[in-house]
């Protein structure tokens, strides 16, 4: 029951936090290189462009979900064992959703890299 | 990608790994949390190990929104996954937990799968929008490159 409680933690991190890694790297893209913004405008100008931004918001409130399914699942089962997993499938999911949503051109070592990483994954939670 | 790129890049690595493993010290402390009070994991805000935690999550997080303002997603995740080493490093260290052979293994493979991604491009370039070209300039055949 617990690895069934442990794994329902994993998923729900792994759906909210690509759904908000999705959405921050939109906000990003439109907002601009903030390295740059900050040697223009200073870094308040950055903190106001960035919380202004509506997508920016919706994305922090996915990360907030993915936040707390982390800290429930991290008092059920090893931080080793947890932390990467969710964010190993994370990355798997984001592959997936970026090149749907944001366009990227995920090619053939990006997906390469996800098999691995997958594979990876298999290691650590069996 | 220059060496103000690479140091952001770090930043990401380190702050994540060690603030999970301050978050993980914390929730030890408080004990399960069960579906029937949920609720307590609010109470976890009030563990300074969760509080410093999330501390380095804020600089782990701005330093994640800066490489994303100029790289993509598909290459920040992976080229900052070496956090996972770093992170097991931690636990087993500070945190007394077992890290198997085969877990290495598997995290090994991960980065792995990281050192592939790093190596190539960061970022996909996108045809620039109506309003982002100057005006006569656009070109109704670009095609996606990569820098």
């Amino acid at each position: 029951m617990k690895t069934l409680y442990t794994w329902s933690a994993i998923a729900m991190v792994v759906t909210t936090s690509t759904a908000g890694d999705i959405l921050l790297a939109k906000a990003m893209r439109e907002i601009g290189d903030l390295g740059q913004l900050r040697r223009k405008h200073g870094i308040f100008a950055v903190v106001a462009r960035v919380l202004g931004s509506a997508t920016f918001l919706l994305a922090l409130l996915f990360m907030t979900m993915a936040f707390f399914s982390l800290l429930i699942g991290l008092s059920w089962a090893d931080v080793s064992l947890v932390g990467p997993a969710a964010a190993s499938l994370t990355f798997v999911t984001n592959a997936v959703a970026a090149r749907i949503f944001l366009k990227e051109d995920v090619d053939r070592r990006r997906w390469f890299a996800a098999i691995l990483v997958a594979a990876g994954v298999l290691l650590i939670a069996h | 990608m220059n060496f103000r790129k690479y140091l952001v890049l770090l930043s990401v690595v380190l702050f994540s790994a060690a603030g999970d493993v301050m978050l993980s010290r914390g929730m030890k402390q408080i004990g399960e949390i069960h579906l029937t009070n949920l609720g307590s994991a609010f109470s976890a805000l009030g563990n300074a190990w969760v509080l410093l935690g999330i501390c380095f999550l804020i600089i782990f997080f701005a330093s994640y929104l800066t490489a994303l303002s100029w790289a993509d997603l598909t290459f920040v995740l992976p080229a900052t996954a070496f956090s996972y080493v770093v992170m097991a490093l931690l636990a087993h260290s500070l945190l007394h937990e077992q890290v198997s052979v085969q877990r290495w293994c598997g995290i090994m493979l991960i980065v792995a799968g990281v050192g592939f991604v790093a190596g190539g491009p960061s970022h996909t370039e996108h045809a620039p929008t109506p309003a982002q070209s100057a005006p006569g300039l656009a070109d109704p055949d670009f095609v996606k490159v990569r820098k």
